[in-house]
């Protein structure tokens, strides 16, 4: 039941990923990202992530993509038609490299038997908690400062003369 | 839940591949350039949490959570940049940010 849910939310995952990549105007790209991200989500709530799922939903289907939205929309860009569209011979180098990483994982795949998974384990928030304190403190820390100057330099570049 | 580690891996890696054929090709245009680094910054961190859950560690759920920290200081700040680029010349096309005296 839950491996026929992963198989669906991958699929879900995949396809509108590439709907994004490709689509023609970038407001249409930020919603079918927005869906996948909220699939990605679910997938690790299956993970045993739920703290993890949450965040995804809050700070990256909630805060990034509406951020993404937000400048798009405010930036008043001239018409769809008229912005770049990659062609082909844009498409050929990207195809290229992804299907050097596809080719990889099938000879990777290929080239061993997988061994019998011991099936995940949701890992409680009170462990996830303790070692992100416990052990992480400092990087806590760290991520803190970096947001501070992020949002200092945010502001620095968004001030009008 | 039974889906082996290696499946979990196979999604990661193609929606990694989607991200960076996403900035590969859309190089002329700066904000779907920044969505392929949110693809394949999302690509990583479902690899983070897979490991996490296989291995029954906290720290890989850890990790994720430090990178979603990382991409919003990220994503702020090249989208202040953009802001800014787009009020001196007009555009988001990469092609015009050639010079680095506006």
């Amino acid at each position: 039941m839950e491996a026929t849910l992963f198989y669906i939310l991958a699929a879900v995952l995949l396809t509108g990923t590439l709907l994004a990549i490709t689509a023609r105007q970038a407001v249409r790209s930020i919603v079918y990202l927005v869906a996948s991200f909220l699939a990605l989500a679910l997938m690790f709530y299956l993970l045993g992530a739920p703290l993890i799922a949450a965040f995804e939903v809050i700070i990256y289907a909630g805060a990034i993509m509406v951020l993404f939205l937000f400048v798009i929309m405010m930036l008043e860009l001239e018409s769809p038609e008229k912005l770049p569209k990659p062609h082909l011979k844009n498409w050929l180098p990207a195809l290229l490299l992804a299907g050097a990483v596809v080719g990889s994982l099938v000879v990777l795949l290929c080239s061993r038997l997988q061994a019998v998974p011991p099936g995940f384990v949701q890992i409680p928030v009170r462990q996830f908690a303790f070692t992100l304190f416990k052990q992480y403190g400092v990087a806590v820390e760290v991520v803190s400062m970096q947001l501070l100057f992020a949002l200092v330099g945010a502001l620095y570049l968004g001030r009008r003369k | 839940m039974s889906v082996p580690l290696s499946h979990v891996l196979i999604v990661a890696s193609l929606m990694f591949a989607m991200g960076l054929g996403c900035v590969v090709a859309w190089r002329a245009n700066v904000i779907m350039m920044l969505i392929g680094i949110e693809i394949m910054l999302n690509a990583v961190m479902l690899t983070f949490v897979g490991g996490s859950a296989h291995w029954q560690i906290a720290d890989g759920q850890l990790f994720s959570l430090m990178l979603m920290a990382l991409t919003s200081a990220e994503v702020s700040l090249a989208l202040a940049m953009v802001v800014y680029l787009h009020r001196r010349k007009n555009t988001v096309n990469t092609d015009r940010f050639d010079s680095m005296k506006g």
